[in-house]
């Protein structure tokens, strides 16, 4: 029946819809509205600090501390969208950075000096993505269980190797990549755009962004086409881990020093900036763009409340606010609101 | 006393006339029977009496009064109550939760339980199958066990009409003589019931009147079910006024043989096939949904894995359970379920068009999207899709033309061996004609092409040769032009002219 109630819906939908309300440029209008929020923002805060934001110097140093503090959210956040857009989701990136600093700043491994601590991030990070992935495809764990079974005992792993000490990064090469600012940029903020630049290349331009796509719309059709979905599934966790190891490295370079309570709560923070993004929970759609816009916005957020000397309860109760509101938003597309009602009494009848 | 009487009544959804002027009478305490082919307007029938679609005209009159029914609810709370084919039952919920779903007896706004149990054991003794557990998780039960539930479901709500869609297909041989007895039971009690299933035999031993559907509309009502003829019930069922329009058959000789399927089995769907399809040949598989066709198509792809037989391609074994094999050996596959098994609805109509090929045209794993485009355009061409731009998402498209999308996937590419499940399911005529050409096409240059189909006329029109499927066994083989529908259809429900046909 549902299928009649889409036709019906769709059939003079589609022949009436004009450019603006096309489905290709669905995406745009839902990013240019997120850059709307974004201006909203700032204009909020030009109006509760006028004096702060009639500085030109201070105002661009405010913009970069907000990409210093989006940065290693956002590095996540990209592997997150490949995971959701594949159908999929990851509850253990938090987990996984904690673990990956940690291992990163062992004695041993800082033995090996700065290459060994970044080869150990990056290591930890691709392995417990493998073990997600494999969990996930071949062993057919629910990703949400999976991947929170794993968000335990990663923590649990990394509070046992640094016997719940603070570990103190002794690496000169580690410590000084959150604070050096080629050319007047933070090197953490270049960091940031290469992973967003390698992921908006990746989703868009590669066989591998196609199949992400199509195994998180379709897995049935997908694998009808000769698309191996368990393979395709297994990479998208490594990915993921790859971008969390990456966020490791940065993470621990801001605070010199590693802790099993690192990262906590950063897959909340990556799910809600895709889903603010405009990807289907559900799977199938979504962009970097997006996600990075969603990023933004939560930290210009966090931002604007410590100008304001605010208090960060209210920030999240602000932040669980927008989560509905995005989702709410993504329900009705955009369309009209007649729409809405003619799609309303049709699942009534 | 007749307990319903539908006049006229029709329901059209877009772009297909389901009801196209249907009556039907039905008197308490018989056995109607419903009989008609795939796409006749059976379901939409049950639908409408079970409050699931609501007519756009005609008359409905329950019990003497002229009725209709918004809802679901309020059909079975009138007391129509249909136990469909997939058995609508909640597998986690218990035998009992399971019959007073939505009604359960209440005490201080609370479930009681112990009184549910009790009225469930109640009605299942009535059934004579008190051995069935109502505390018991439904998934535990057998198919059998469900019907049983359904059916005491039905009982439950003090049904005084029964609607029964095809419940001897998901049971076995002697499980069918216990179904007639419970429903022999009922009917002593009044209660009509409607009995739809394919089998004329069954009809003959269980029911008491039938009425015809062709097209959408009765064509016969109220035949005596037991002395009938039956050419007379198959020549109501066909001489359609559909027309299909084929394409001349141009006379051609096979090629080399491309496929060869021997003795291939999956334990409960379908046993021992052979089959073999030449190059240039079109091969049609006649059978009843339930019949195995579809498993077999996906097995001999690669989407399922065969319990025993094998299958070569030019001589040469096909990798099992690998559908990734298969496209690279140049076999393609249009599903049955567009929706569900064919189609990115989102996403725009080329990428659909190349999402098996997508990756040959890429260069170090970058897509082309350029000629992808320009190769999903030439499709889109040879297929008069309409609209023409590829950059559409396909979910605008209307269903002919997205399963244009689904076929046209596998001419992007050489491909060598198509496999076609209902290729015409849920398109209009126009563009059944359209596909009809194009699969005719495809043969005549050198593809080979196995199609399976619920539509006798569709097989019997386009494919060179024949296989009739029934309860998964391959029971006839034979070139197309020595049958005709009324023969098929025989073999396919009853198999009573099976004797003179030569295997």
């Amino acid at each position: 029946m549902t299928s009649d109630v889409a036709a019906k819906l769709e059939a003079p939908v589609a022949a009436r819809r004009s450019w603006w309300r096309d489905d290709a440029t669905e995406s745009l209008r839902r990013n240019l509205a997120l850059v709307g929020v974004l201006l909203a923002l700032f204009a909020i805060g030009a109006i509760t600090k006028p004096d702060l934001y009639g500085d030109p110097d201070w105002v661009v140093n405010n913009m970069f501390t907000i990409l210093k503090l989006a940065s290693v959210i956002g590095v996540v956040t990209v592997g997150m969208t490949f995971v959701i857009i594949g159908g999929g989701i990851d509850l253990s990136v938090g987990a996984i950075i904690a673990l990956a600093g940690v291992w990163a700043t062992t004695v041993e491994s800082q033995s090996y000096g700065p290459g060994g601590m970044i080869f150990a991030a990056l290591a930890v990070g691709v392995g417990v993505g493998l073990v997600n992935g494999v969990l996930i495809s071949y062993g057919r764990l629910v990703p949400f269980i999976a991947t929170l079974a794993m968000l335990v005992a990663a923590r649990g792993l990394a509070s046992e190797i640094s016997g719940q000490q603070t570990q103190i990064s002794r690496s000169r090469f580690i410590n000084d990549i959150a604070s050096t600012n080629p050319l007047g940029i933070p090197l953490l903020v270049y960091l940031f755009a290469a992973v967003a630049a390698a992921g908006w290349v990746l989703l868009n331009r590669t066989t591998f962004g196609r199949r992400t796509v199509a195994v998180g719309g379709n897995p049935e059709a997908a694998r009808l086409a000769g698309i191996n979905v368990k393979r395709h599934t297994l990479l998208l966790y490594v990915l993921s881990g790859l971008c969390c190891g990456i966020g490791a490295i940065m993470l621990t370079s801001q605070a010199t020093s590693a802790q099993a309570a690192m990262a906590n709560l950063y897959e909340l923070d990556a799910i809600a900036a895709a889903i603010i993004g405009g990807t289907l929970l559900a799977g199938g759609r979504g962009t970097i763009v997006g996600s990075l816009l969603g990023v933004l916005i939560f930290s210009t957020i966090t931002n604007l409340f410590a100008i304001n000397n605010l208090s960060t309860e209210a920030q999240n109760m602000l932040k669980g606010g927008i989560i509905v509101a995005a989702v709410l938003i993504q329900q009705f597309q955009f369309k009209s609101v007649s729409q809405f009602l003619a799609r309303n009494r049709l699942t009534r009848t | 006393m007749t307990v319903l009487r539908l006049t006229d009544v029709v329901k059209t959804f877009p772009g297909v006339r389901a009801l196209d002027g249907v009556s039907l009478e039905v008197e308490a305490g018989e056995v109607h029977c419903l009989l008609g082919q795939n796409g006749a307007g059976k379901s939409t029938l049950i639908k409408v009496l079970a409050g699931v679609h609501r007519p756009d005209s005609g008359s409905i009159e329950w019990q003497g009064t002229a009725a209709t029914f918004a809802t679901p609810q309020a059909a079975m709370k009138a007391g129509i109550a249909t136990i469909y084919q997939e058995l609508d039952l909640v597998d986690d919920l218990s035998v009992a939760e399971n019959v007073f779903l939505g009604h359960e007896p209440r005490r201080l706004g609370f479930v009681a339980r112990g009184a549910m149990v009790r009225r469930t054991r109640q009605i299942l003794g009535g059934l004579g199958h008190a051995e069935i557990p109502p505390r018991r998780e439904v998934r535990h039960l057998p198919n059998a066990g469900k019907q049983i539930v359904s059916m005491a479901r039905a009982l439950s709500r003090e049904a005084r009409l029964i609607v029964m869609d095809e419940p001897s297909a998901v049971l076995a041989h002697d499980e069918v003589g216990n179904l007639f007895r419970i429903i022999r039971e009922l009917t002593a009690q009044g209660i009509a019931v409607i009995y739809i299933s394919h089998r004329l035999e069954e009809i003959r031993e269980i029911g008491d009147r039938v009425t015809v559907l062709k097209d959408g509309r009765t064509t016969a009502a109220n035949l005596p079910a037991r002395d009938t003829p039956t050419r007379e019930l198959v020549s109501r069922m066909t001489g359609r006024t559909i027309e299909y329009v084929f394409p001349a058959h141009t006379a051609t000789t096979p090629g080399d043989e491309l496929l060869r399927v021997t003795g291939l089995t999956r334990s409960g769907e379908f046993s021992d096939v052979s089959l073999t399809v030449h190059s240039g040949e079109i091969v049609g598989i006649a059978g009843l949904v339930g019949s195995g066709r579809s498993e077999l198509l996906e097995t001999i792809y690669g989407a399922r894995q065969a319990d025993s037989g094998t299958v070569h391609v030019d001589g040469r074994p096909l990798r099992p359970g690998s559908v990734t094999a298969s496209v690279r050996t140049g076999i393609g596959m249009a599903p049955e379920e567009r929706k569900a098994q064919a189609l990115l609805l989102g996403e725009p109509v080329y990428r659909n068009i190349t999402l098996a090929a997508f990756a040959r045209y890429a260069r170090a794993g970058f897509t082309n999207t350029g000629r992808e485009k320009a190769v999903a355009a030439r499709v889109a061409e040879r297929l008069d899709l309409r609209p023409r731009d590829v950059r559409r998402p396909v979910r605008t498209l209307s269903g002919g033309n997205q399963q244009k999308v689904v076929v046209g996937r596998w001419l992007v590419e050489d491909v060598r061996l198509l496999l076609l499940d209902e290729p015409t399911r849920g398109v209009d005529v126009g563009a059944r004609a359209e596909l009809y050409r194009i699969i005719r096409g495809l043969a005549a240059d050198g593809v080979g092409v196995l199609l399976v189909s619920s539509e006798v006329p569709e097989v019997l029109g386009l494919a060179d040769r024949v296989l009739v499927m029934r309860e998964g066994r391959v029971i006839h083989s034979g070139p197309a032009d020595q049958l005709d529908e009324d023969r098929v259809l025989d073999m396919v429900m009853a198999g009573s002219l099976l004797e003179e046909v030569e295997l």
